[in-house]
């Protein structure tokens, strides 16, 4: 990767560099800037888009624990319709994101706008909401399995005054994603609130001053500064969050360590299930043509939300 | 002026109900085995949760695996996605528009999705239970090349064109130029992967079997079937697994903190 100057009145002599004065200054450049992208871009290759073009290819195949291919053209496809675990997980994840998504951008936009402006402490503030971020999921999921275990769990204790002591959150079927949702939000709303100060960082101070000379209350100094000016990191927060829940670690990490998809498979996320179909029913095969059917959802949902937003950038107004 | 005095108020007692779980652990995880569900201080703290973890259970061995796949991984991602960065951001070659959208492509593939692919990869190459199966997919990671890019962007040509009269070639411009200019970045930027790689779970759960390269997120994790009810042992380490992250967040707060606002739209 030694290369020589274009000065020919400094020669450089590299001990092992041929003279390379046939080249010119821009053929340099150029080799000198792939071998600069060589190892990360024959890994990202390697281990991310080959992965990829493979779901594709796998998703024809029956694969065995053995590793033997057999081809079985769209037979994993036509198995999903009558799949009614699959059905359940797609329901799950559904649910997850309309509900995790608006939740957790209205918590973490409400935490924005409460540490946005200076006050004693506001250090401590933020780095509190953004500390369960820090550990890991599989740590998260063992505090709140810990936090509720029932009857004598700490939230128990805590709601026993109110009648609800006996409240199983993780053991009842119709409580167990709900309990998963919030615990997800306590999770992910230091960083979501991260983002939004970034934002409200470009909303210009001047902007609101003048509003307020002009009589605008702080209900619509919000209505009519800032958030239109912080369409563009809203954009980016939901679709985020959106690809996250549906495909992001907390999707897999935080359930397995927390419910295992149970109760009667209530949180079984669809990327928990495609890791069942390949690792405990070693269905390689299947699970890749179902990973093939979660990217198409993802590209479908994402190319809407550029769709309907035009790319974030909200220009109409 | 109340409602100015208000909103701090508020801030702090939320802030405070944001962090309860957590201490809440780190208390439940000193007490005795029969106190740890009773509501309160302890009457008495222990180290013998965090002690019998440490010596009975390879924690230590788990830690530092753990240890070992995320610095190998934190120094050769940065160094990787250093150079390509300085690539894209600087030198003028056919196909940089291409390569780089290629790369930001991937951004959004993350690792649940081409779990199945890629395990079927790492096994064609041999990487199923080893160290370089836990290493080396985990080094690419698109985030890190686009972060260093627009850092790069900003850095004044001036400074490489010093070197370039001086007569250093592109590896030197790098190396002994752009590198030590991009110490802030680098340094965010370690904070960010040793703290991705040491929670790592999902990856690790794939493609280990062996006990002896178990990382302690699947340490921590694997205590819930083996200890089911003993939950002073299961958070004493689950907190052993927590402190290094909490440190390194500390520790690296600011930086972290500038990476992360850089993933918004800037």
């Amino acid at each position: 990767m030694v290369t020589t100057t274009a000065a020919p009145s400094k020669p450089l002599v590299k001990a092992s560099g041929k003279p390379r004065a046939g080249m010119t200054r821009k053929r340099r450049e150029a080799l000198a800037a792939y071998a600069f992208l060589a190892p990360d871009t024959i890994g990202l290759l390697t281990f991310v888009a080959i992965p990829m073009v493979l779901a594709f290819g796998v998703a024809f195949f029956k694969v065995d624990g053995f590793g033997n291919y057999q081809y079985v053209g769209l037979a994993n496809y036509k198995l999903m319709a009558g799949d009614d675990q699959l059905w359940a997980s797609l329901r799950v994840t559904a649910i997850y994101v309309v509900t995790f998504v608006p939740i957790a951008f209205v918590v973490s936009f409400a935490l924005a706008m409460l540490v946005r402006n200076h006050f004693k402490g506001i250090g401590w503030v933020r780095s509190a909401f953004f500390l369960p971020n820090v550990v890991s999921l599989v740590v998260v999921g063992l505090i709140w399995q810990f936090l509720l275990v029932d009857k004598r769990g700490a939230l128990s204790k805590i709601l026993a005054p109110f009648g609800l002591g006996d409240v199983s959150f993780l053991g009842t079927p119709s409580l167990a994603l709900g309990t998963y949702v919030v615990i997800s939000v306590w999770f992910l709303m230091g960083y979501q609130m991260l983002v939004f100060l970034a934002g409200l960082k470009d909303v210009p101070k001047e902007l609101e001053d003048a509003a307020q000379i002009d009589g605008a209350g702080s209900w619509q100094r919000f209505r009519y500064v800032i958030w239109p000016l912080l369409r563009p990191t809203s954009f980016f927060v939901v679709v985020n969050s959106t690809i996250g829940a549906v495909t992001g670690l907390q999707a897999f990490d935080l359930v397995f360590v927390l419910t295992k998809g149970g109760p009667a498979r209530a949180t079984s996320t669809v990327v928990l299930y495609i890791y069942e179909q390949a690792f405990t029913f070693n269905n390689m095969g299947y699970a890749a043509a179902l990973t093939t059917v979660v990217v198409a959802i993802l590209v479908i949902c994402t190319g809407l939300m550029f769709g309907v937003t035009r790319g974030g950038r909200f220009d109409e107004d | 002026m109340t409602r100015i005095r208000v909103l701090p108020i508020l801030a702090h007692v939320l802030a405070i109900i944001a962090v309860a779980p957590l201490l809440w652990i780190l208390i439940s995880a000193l007490k005795p085995a029969e106190d740890v569900f009773n509501f309160g201080w302890p009457s008495t703290w222990t180290l013998d949760n965090l002690q019998y973890v440490l010596l009975k259970i390879p924690m230590p061995r788990f830690m530092l695996n753990s240890a070992i796949v995320s610095v190998t991984v934190t120094v050769i991602a940065l160094f990787f996605h250093s150079m390509a960065a300085y690539a894209l951001a600087r030198l003028r070659f056919p196909g940089r528009g291409i390569i780089f959208s290629g790369i930001m492509s991937t951004l959004l593939v993350s690792l649940p999705v081409i779990l199945v692919p890629l395990f079927l990869v790492a096994k064609q190459l041999g990487l199923l239970d080893s160290y370089a199966g836990l290493i080396v997919p985990s080094i690419f990671h698109a985030f890190g090349i686009f972060l260093l890019r627009q850092y790069y962007l900003n850095i004044p040509r001036e400074l490489e064109e010093a070197a370039d009269l001086d007569g250093c070639g592109y590896w030197r411009r790098y190396w002994s130029v752009i590198l030590p200019l991009s110490r802030p970045v680098l340094a965010s930027l370690s904070v960010l992967f040793f703290l991705a790689n040491w929670n790592a779970f999902l990856w690790p759960l794939t493609i280990t079997r062996n006990p002896d390269l178990r990382v302690i997120q699947l340490g921590v994790s694997g205590m819930q079937g083996q200890y089911a009810s003993a939950w002073n042992l299961i958070l004493a380490a689950a907190v052993i697994a927590a402190i290094p992250t909490v440190v390194v967040f500390v520790a690296g707060q600011r930086r972290l903190v500038d990476a992360m606002k850089t993933t918004g739209l800037k």
